[in-house]
């Protein structure tokens, strides 16, 4: 395990140098020097996948805070923070990937003065300003807890429910507005993609990875930071899962048929092809994995369905916002290599942030937290790992 | 009063001195390798394209209803009551999501600068507003590009369809598209052939995002409310059950949650 760490620090280490020399680029000579952008194709990967996916799979804060604040699942509790935290920084790179995305990024704050309610990129943009600070607020109280700032953190314990209510509120908004962007674009995005129920697709897919996410990450703390998998608070993430899953396979073929574009699916080309992985990754493969009770109640079945949901709904972001827009530009896009590099970078830098975090502010639940909150977890050997750890 | 041009591509004869007014107008450079390029781009606003002895002029069509303007998350496209449809560059903060929604594909980029703007026609904004006529149907030597009030132009228009039968396809481009434009087209033959699209909708765009947005100010009360419902519900069921000696203490495992 040791090697390993050491494997994926010198791959991060990579990432993140190859990601500043890009920036180096960027800054230097502009996006037509730094990306394949153009005309006919004015928005790549940085949209495509640092935004719309980025804010996809930060979508577990929201729905996880839900769930334990609202609905009152206790037994969720212990998996808040890292949640939290992984949405906190998946926000913050968002913003991050934006500086690199907008062509004049010292006006990235134009929308806090100037105004257009028809807009949804301003709606998005209220939206993702107000939803990051709630989840500054939301993970506030790790680090107040950390520095023993007793005041505040009564401030903050005070106001949990209406901070967590404001967060469900801002993020079915944007969630949703991240779909209703292509609204606008009936004749260029392709009719596999383009629907007016974008924005219910790109909600309920936001669920469906902030569930899947969840679990995904679970597993990866667990793995790393040599906690106990808390398997069947897994086990219920899943369940629900599926439940997501099946009203979306509903809705998206109800879709398509009522639209009459069912035949689609079957023409040969380029869209049909990345159609049918999008379908096997995010419904069919997890689906069939998910129906069988032996694997949907394994940590390994669950971890294994989780990244293909991931996976595939990755694809469908970037299936409506780069497959799907290319017939119509009448040109093919691949991002260049520093717009991956940069894309890399942010991803490594996400990892070594949640990294640094776990090892430095009490994310996962330790031996007090555990006994102040009456939960029965296996505090014992998670603090004793975590301390363990913090030595290296 | 709104402004609008009226194209006649059967008049036009392909002098492209519209090309070198517009250029002068916007101080962009015009030579013969920009007068030999068939696009549209951030230093060629509008373009007379030509398929063996027919033209076409190609310019954004200043909708009437402009898709650019709606999506604009800062209001730097703007439709201006006479006419023009206008790009203020101090106030874009460069999300192209104009370039991405203009169902004509007009707005270009700078991409090559590191403050770059949207370029495209404003139909001469200052010219328009101080009385005068957009730059290219001032210079144009055989009207092909009149400049007048949108309504007499249509009138124009379809008088000319009328008293030329089978002289023009029988359809005005920009009448009715995308709830119609402040540049209106005539061809002999179909618009399709230089680009037009013939499939657009004959509704403004901007209504298919604003039929979600404007459910906003209902959605966020009531949400509230039920999530605040919701939140009292299983909260209350617990206090009920403690109550009753049945279950956990509520306070339990509800460390930063309410206060008792």
């Amino acid at each position: 395990m040791k090697i390993k760490f050491t494997f994926w620090k010198l791959v991060f280490l990579f990432l993140m140098a190859a990601g500043l020399y890009a920036t180096v680029v960027r800054y230097t000579r502009g996006l037509g020097g730094a990306t394949h952008l153009s005309d006919q194709f004015p928005w790549g990967i940085w949209i495509g996948f640092d935004v719309l996916c980025g804010v996809m799979l930060a979508a577990g804060g929201f729905t996880l805070t839900a769930a334990v604040h609202i609905l009152n699942i206790k037994r969720m509790h212990s998996i808040v923070r890292p949640t939290v935290l992984t949405a906190f920084l998946g926000y913050l790179l968002v913003c991050v990937a934006l500086m690199y995305d907008l062509g004049k990024p010292y006006n990235i704050w134009h929308p806090l003065i100037m105004r257009n309610p028809h807009s949804v990129m301003f709606e998005v943009a209220w939206c993702v300003m107000l939803y990051t600070t709630v989840l500054a607020l939301e993970f506030s109280p790790i680090v107040l807890e950390r520095f023993n700032l007793q005041k505040p953190l009564k401030v903050i314990r005070g106001v949990v429910i209406p901070l967590v209510i404001c967060g469900v509120i801002l993020s079915t908004l944007h969630q949703s507005s991240l779909g209703s962007l292509y609204l606008i674009v009936p004749e260029k995005l392709y009719p596999l993609w383009y629907s007016p129920l974008l924005p219910v697709f790109f909600f309920l897919s936001a669920i469906a990875v902030g569930l899947a996410m969840t679990i995904f990450e679970s597993s990866m703390s667990a793995k790393h930071f040599g906690r106990q998998l808390e398997l069947p608070i897994l086990q219920e993430l899943g369940r629900v899962l599926v439940v997501v899953l099946w009203v979306y396979a509903a809705l998206r073929f109800e879709d398509l048929l009522n639209r009459g574009v069912l035949k689609l699916t079957l023409r040969p080309g380029y869209e049909m092809y990345l159609f049918w992985v999008e379908m096997a990754l995010t419904l069919i493969l997890p689906l069939t994995l998910l129906s069988q009770r032996n694997v949907r109640n394994s940590a390994g079945g669950l971890y294994l369905a989780s990244v293909l949901v991931v996976l595939g709904f990755v694809t469908n972001r970037l299936n409506v916002s780069i497959t799907g827009m290319e017939a119509s530009a009448g040109t093919h896009y691949l991002p260049k290599w520093t717009e991956l590099a940069v894309t890399g970078a942010i991803i490594a830098v996400g990892f070594a942030l949640f990294g640094l975090a776990a090892k430095y502010l009490p994310i996962f639940p330790e031996e007090e937290h555990a006994a102040e909150r009456g939960v029965q977890l296996t505090a014992q050997p998670v603090a004793a790992a975590v301390l363990h750890h913090a030595g290296d | 009063m709104s402004k609008a041009l009226l194209y006649d591509a059967t008049i036009c004869i392909g002098c492209k001195q519209c090309e070198v007014a517009c250029a002068a107008q916007n101080k962009l450079p015009y030579n013969d390798a920009v007068a030999a390029e068939e696009r549209q781009s951030d230093h060629k606003f509008t373009v007379v394209l030509t398929k063996s002895d027919k033209f076409m002029r190609r310019l954004c069509m200043n909708c009437q209803e402009p898709t650019c303007a709606s999506v604009c998350p800062v209001g730097a496209l703007e439709k201006t009551a006479a006419g023009p449809v206008t790009y203020d560059a101090g106030k874009c903060m460069g999300c192209r999501y104009c370039m991405v929604a203009c169902p004509f594909g007009v707005p270009k980029y700078e991409w090559n600068k590191l403050a770059p703007k949207v370029r495209k026609c404003t139909m001469c904004p200052d010219r328009v507003a101080s009385g005068k006529q957009t730059a290219c149907a001032e210079i144009c030597p055989t009207g092909a590009t009149k400049f007048g009030d949108r309504d007499d132009l249509i009138n124009e228009a379809q008088q000319r369809i009328r008293d030329n039968p089978g002289k023009y396809v029988p359809h005005i481009y920009g009448l009715t598209e995308v709830g119609g434009t402040s540049v209106l087209l005539l061809s002999s033959v179909p618009f399709e052939l230089f680009g037009y699209r013939a499939d657009l909708s004959q509704d403004p765009l901007p209504m298919l995002t604003f039929r979600v947005l404007s459910r906003i100010p209902d959605f966020v009360p009531l949400g509230g409310i039920l999530l605040g419902g919701v939140w009292w519900i299983t909260h209350r069921r617990e206090e009920v059950a403690a109550a009753e000696g049945r279950g956990p203490k509520p306070a339990a495992g509800d460390h930063d949650g309410r206060k008792q």
